[in-house]
């Protein structure tokens, strides 16, 4: 008997029990779909961690000034400026895990084109920062060193800001922009950057050198830097060593002796965002073995079906056997009723899954992330599952003695 | 010519926990081809034991069993299959169809098992019921037959695969005296086939040629008759 007389065999006695075969693979496509349901959610929180991140810029350190206490309240880092622009100087040159740092001087204000006006953050930097943020100019120049030299009034606009000013789709280079009665020319526009992890939009601020910044908008504190510091690390795998690296080198500067606290903090990002990471990973595990446990629990389902299967059966056991089945065809027989019930639920249950993963990403606006190898898994493991828990029920059959068999009433 | 059967000082030991039960005490018998032998005896007198071992369900605890010639007391479960499938046909008391499947599909059931093409298969299977006179039953459901055409169901099944050897167990155990008749007038009719017929009815054996009688696992007597046939005017009746 081939396998084919043996695969139409074993349909036909799935058919002669139609409600029960399809109760039974239910267990499966439950499983199935939601392994891949999960897997899909799971693979979307963390795409959507990654792109926050990769919108931040990773390898990064942030260092914010110290607070201010006057009088027993304390106000906050950034509250004094206890920063330098020599402090700048000696980070990029002195720390040697550092690649790169800028500047942000920050202001909110209005700003005015000819037609329009919008009230937004303005930040005073120096061309690397840019490079530290991998935030690309899509229309116009990136800002230049001799901008920065020359403290030129010239502006770069966040894409959210330039929608607002200008419309959307339009080209405002050349166009003057004004801050505080004071006139810029508009030098370029920047690529759009999305969302921090807390939600605020990076694209809704406007940038222009930081000499023109302490020029004409906000003079500062003599040689104090009255902003923030970005500090791009050399390689991921340094950013905690750089960001020691960076401390004690501004706590020489500051002169702190032993036990006196920072009067400054610094901000390490790829520690949040690997933080956010695992969170997205141990979500996805989670739903992962948990969907993984559903299918084995079909598993069982099918075990105890095809157990019950075989006891019902017996007299056709017997009689199978007395006109000549082998305990091989027997075992095949039974052994291919479960793998078709297991790999007819998985496939169901993969058409099932996917139906489900595109619904939620629709839901949540994820792109659809389907992995093709957990497709692959979860279908294969369903068709072990038939095998594995099959196996002993026809076995069972594959054992009885046909003298008993034929008596069984 | 050999015999189709020809048992060897059969023994049959079943072990019931401390207790040892002798089902059959070295019995020897032959069977020649085209012989209608019925073997008799009361419940307990082995018969349904020798009548395991010579349909190759079960094997024999010593002695030597040559079924056409072949030694098959020795064989594995599997061969044993294989054997009852190519050599043996089948009768039983209850019929022993599959249900819910139709005439046609238990008389194939042999014929699938020995690996027969479908077409082929459906054109034996035709033929062996046309020949139990159930040609234009095929398509009936064994639940839809009375026993008299179920056991003329399970006949074709029995012969479909050319066996050199049918048995029949009690096989007019479940059937009224009418269809016995009927049932028995159609086994004896049969030719070229070797028969072996377990029963305790007299009026049953007395359709044999010979009848062999079993008591206490041993063969008590061993006897050629004339076979009883119906009168061919009460069958018109």
């Amino acid at each position: 008997m081939g396998p084919l007389q043996t695969s139409r065999l074993a349909l036909r006695a799935l058919l002669r029990n139609k409600l029960r075969s399809f109760l039974t693979a239910l267990g499966i496509i439950i499983g199935v779909a939601a392994v891949i349901a999960m897997v899909a959610i799971g693979e979307g929180a963390r795409s959507q961690v990654e792109e926050t991140f990769a919108a931040m810029g990773t390898n990064l350190l942030i260092v914010m000034p110290g607070s201010n206490s006057s009088g027993g309240a304390r106000g906050g880092f950034g509250t004094q400026p206890t920063l330098t622009w020599d402090d700048l100087k000696a980070i990029q040159t002195e720390a040697s895990l550092v690649s790169g740092a800028a500047p942000t001087l920050r202001m909110n204000g209005q700003v005015q084109s000819d037609e329009q006006n919008w009230g937004t953050s303005i930040q005073g930097t120096t061309p690397n920062y840019f490079e530290i943020r991998r935030w690309p100019t899509t229309l116009g120049s990136p800002m230049s060193d001799s901008d920065l030299d020359s403290g030129a009034k010239v502006m770069w606009l966040g894409a959210t800001v330039a929608e607002k000013l200008f419309g959307p789709g339009s080209d405002p280079l050349g166009q003057a922009v004004r801050v505080k009665g004071v006139p810029f020319v508009v030098a370029g526009v920047l690529a759009k950057k999305g969302q921090s992890p807390m939600g605020q939009d990076y694209d809704d601020t406007v940038f222009i050198p930081s000499s023109t910044f302490k020029a004409r908008l906000s003079p500062g504190l003599g040689n104090f830097l009255s902003g923030v510091i970005f500090v791009q690390v050399r390689t991921g795998e340094d950013t905690a060593r750089a960001q020691r690296q960076v401390t004690s080198l501004l706590r020489d500067r500051h002169r702190l002796g032993q036990g006196a606290e920072d009067d400054f903090s610094i901000r390490n990002l790829a520690e949040v965002a690997s933080a956010q990471q695992q969170g997205a990973d141990t979500l996805s595990a989670l739903l992962a073995s948990i969907a993984a446990v559903s299918l084995l629990v079909g598993g069982i389902g099918i075990m105890n079906i095809m157990l019950v299967s075989v006891t019902e059966r017996t007299r056709e056991i017997g009689i199978r056997m007395a006109v000549g089945a082998t305990p091989g065809q027997i075992l095949a027989q039974f052994l291919v009723e479960a793998l078709v019930l297991a790999i007819v639920g998985g496939l169901v249950g993969v058409g099932l899954g996917l139906f489900a993963a595109q619904q939620l990403s629709v839901q949540f606006g994820w792109p659809l992330l389907v992995r093709a190898d957990i497709v692959a898994l979860a279908t294969g493991f369903s068709g072990l599952v038939g095998v594995g828990f099959g196996l002993y029920p026809a076995l069972k059959a594959s054992r009885m003695d046909p003298i008993t068999a034929l008596r069984f009433e | 010519m050999t015999a189709v059967v020809a048992l060897e000082g059969i023994t049959r030991v079943f072990s019931l926990g401390d207790v040892d039960v002798h089902a059959l005490r070295g019995v020897s018998l032959s069977v020649e081809r085209g012989e209608f032998v019925a073997v008799m005896g009361s419940s307990g007198s082995g018969k349904s034991t020798l009548m395991n071992v010579v349909g190759c369900l079960d094997r024999p605890t010593a002695g030597r069993y040559l079924l056409d010639g072949v030694d098959v007391s020795k064989q594995s479960r599997a061969q044993l299959a294989r054997t009852r499938n190519k050599t043996i046909g089948f009768v039983f008391q209850s019929f022993n169809l599959l249900a819910r499947t139709s005439a046609l599909e238990n008389v194939e059931l042999p014929l699938l098992y020995s690996g027969v093409g479908t077409k082929e298969r459906k054109a034996r299977a035709t033929a062996a019921l046309q020949r139990v006179g159930l040609g234009e039953r095929l398509d009936h459901l064994p639940n839809q037959l009375s026993g008299g055409q179920q056991q003329r169901v399970a006949i074709a099944r029995a012969l479909v695969t050319k066996p050199s050897l049918l048995l029949a167990d009690e096989p007019t155990g479940a059937l009224d005296t009418k269809t016995s008749e009927e049932v028995m007038t159609l086994l004896t009719g049969l030719e070229d086939i070797t028969v072996v017929l377990v029963t305790h009815e007299h009026d049953v054996a007395a359709w044999a040629q010979r009848v062999v009688t079993l008591r206490d696992g041993k063969i008590l007597s061993d006897k050629q008759q004339t076979p009883f046939r119906l009168d061919p005017k009460r069958q018109e009746a």
